[in-house]
């Protein structure tokens, strides 16, 4: 009696549930069918399924948005940004938690309180540096800026867990003639791989999508896939069958990435939010 | 002996710290301080010559009505959507540490849009909004979806609301899950045999212990909507009437629509000021609240 009780309510909570998730989806149903209707069906019914199907737009979008070479533009920004904040950052964390002199507590205590400035509220200065140095119009000057952007976050996170890490075993490997560089490489950057899981995860996640950044940072050449969308948007506003074929392709990449790593997506991100 | 072990000390020290030390005072804390300076000039941006004019740019702001009105914009979009999306996660995450057998499945649909960027974000529902819920209307003849919907002030407004509920409720949510887990299973037990109905369980045991992940959800919410703009450009781009600009969304056209960078740099000073205020405090809040755990 109890039991068939607890399960019927089980079963009501389960329905309510999907129920929701079924609304959470709805979005995708309309960006998906209408993306493979023609344009007259979508005026006429954006509820209904494509009958016939077409794939045009997603040619001819695939075409106007250059979106292989925008594809590769997030592609290799977001690769190096991530690479490189792994590794300059995992190293001053470190070096702060070991030699925490008073020039590295107070330089680790900068970064951290930098978390704060809002992006915006400094960006129309940075574009004056960015010129200044020769930065804009580049890939590589972007990944600068990410280098500056990503840097808070990236040793705060880095820097709480160096110190769960022992010091015992850099010491014996010291003794053994390592030089400080072998001890980070061959000992305590293997050791971050947990933390550097997370890292890489939400920086991607970030980099990926940020579109303000390299909207100001970057010219026609060179566009990422946010900038693409939102230059073609711009351009086919009200042509929906091309655009909304255009955010498919926008969207997919992204989701790909997320459905293969999903576990270790949301475990990062909440390794990533509670510590920070 | 002694001199070479300290310039070895040093040369590791610029080693290790030396790149991102370099890059975070090219890129964060250079144009910090010079957005200070430029505050009180007259600049244009393009020329070198920019002209000092003391607090002009601060008094101008305050007689801004559009800089105004995006702030009191920003405050309001930001008390909604940081309760609705609070209120969001943390139901989806009650619903998910019951035990559903679609529980895993649910917990990645709900989490999906967040990792859509806002600017896509906002587009896809732009098209809902305008297309999509006309046809919707159309079949249901309900009246929700047949009101001019991003077409006002008010369905303007709600529609950032929803977009941002969608987006963010999932990542909300895992956080509340994962302290939901931890809430140990005896003491609500002991709750029910002492006879505490479900609502007088979850307010005075589980939220109590979940403070924690309360604190850091409502940190999030508050910074991403404070600093919202992908999502305002590319749903509203700030209409109608510019009644969903954001302050974000205002400094941007300031600057690199009107070419007005000494008033853009001092509206973003004020910006920042009163967003480490109230992070601060929220920081503040957070602590105090931790200790009592």
């Amino acid at each position: 009696m109890e039991n068939s009780r607890y399960r019927w309510s089980t079963i009501i909570l389960e329905i309510v549930a999907v129920l929701i998730a079924l609304v959470f989806l709805v979005p995708f149903y309309f960006l998906v069918s209408n993306s493979l209707k023609k344009y007259a069906d979508i005026l006429l019914d954006s509820a209904a399924l494509p009958n016939p199907w077409t794939f045009d737009n997603f040619t001819r979008a695939w075409e106007i948005m250059k979106f292989p070479a925008s594809f590769m533009n997030s592609f290799l920004i977001t690769v190096t940004s991530i690479i490189g904040l792994a590794i300059i950052c995992s190293m001053c964390a470190y070096r702060m938690v070991r030699h925490p002199s008073k020039y590295n507590n107070i330089l680790f205590m900068v970064f951290v309180a930098a978390m704060v400035i809002p992006f915006q509220s400094i960006m129309i200065p940075l574009m004056k540096v960015a010129a200044t140095f020769g930065l804009t119009n580049s890939i590589w000057g972007l990944w600068v800026c990410y280098m500056g952007f990503g840097s808070s976050l990236t040793i705060f996170l880095y820097h709480g867990f160096v110190k769960s890490i022992p010091v015992e075993i850099e010491e014996s490997a010291t003794v053994d003639g390592c030089s400080p560089y072998g001890v980070f490489w061959r000992i305590v950057f293997p050791l971050l791989k947990p933390m550097t899981a997370t890292i890489i995860i939400l920086n991607s996640l970030w980099i990926w999508n940020d579109f303000l950044l390299p909207n100001l940072m970057l010219g026609e050449a060179n566009r990422t896939i946010p900038l693409s969308t939102y230059s073609f948007f711009g351009q086919y506003t009200k042509q929906w069958d091309l655009a909304l074929a255009g955010l498919v392709m926008g969207v997919l990449p992204i989701l790909v990435f997320f459905l293969t790593l999903q576990r270790h997506i949301i475990e990062g991100i909440t390794a990533g939010s509670v510590k920070g | 002996m002694k001199s070479s072990g300290w310039s070895k000390s040093w040369i590791q020290q610029i080693v290790f710290t030396g790149p991102v030390t370099l890059a975070f005072a090219i890129i964060v804390a250079l144009p910090f301080f010079m957005g200070m300076y430029y505050s009180f000039f007259e600049w244009n941006g393009v020329s070198d010559n920019a002209e000092f004019i003391g607090l002009s740019n601060f008094i101008n702001i305050f007689s801004d009505q559009t800089f105004l009105s995006s702030f009191a914009f920003t405050a309001r979009f930001t008390v909604a959507a940081v309760i609705l999306s609070n209120l969001v996660g943390f139901l989806l995450a009650l619903l998910l540490v019951q035990p559903l057998k679609s529980r895993n499945v649910l917990r990645t649909i709900f989490f999906m849009p967040n990792v859509i960027g806002g600017l896509l974000l906002g587009f896809i529902w732009q098209f809902i909004f305008v297309k999509g819920f006309a046809a919707v209307g159309e079949k249901t003849g309900w009246a929700l979806f047949n009101l001019p919907w991003l077409g006002d002030e008010t369905t303007a407004f709600w529609g950032i609301v929803i977009v941002t509920i969608w987006s963010t409720a999932g990542y909300l949510m895992v956080i509340y899950i994962s302290a939901l887990i931890n809430v140990p299973r005896e003491l609500i037990e002991a709750a029910s045999i002492d006879g505490a109905t479900p609502w007088q369980r979850l307010r005075h045991i589980t939220v109590p212990l979940i403070m924690p992940a309360v604190t850091i959800s409502l940190f999030l919410a508050l910074s991403w909507s404070f600093k919202s703009f992908d999502i305002i450009l590319s749903l509203t781009k700030g209409g109608p009437y510019n009644s969903t600009q954001s302050v974000a969304l205002n400094i941007y056209n300031e600057a690199f629509q009107n070419n007005n960078y000494g008033l853009g740099t001092a509206k973003a000073l004020v910006f920042f000021i009163v967003v480490a205020l109230i992070s601060s405090a929220q920081v503040w809040l957070t602590k105090r609240k931790e200790v009592q755990v």
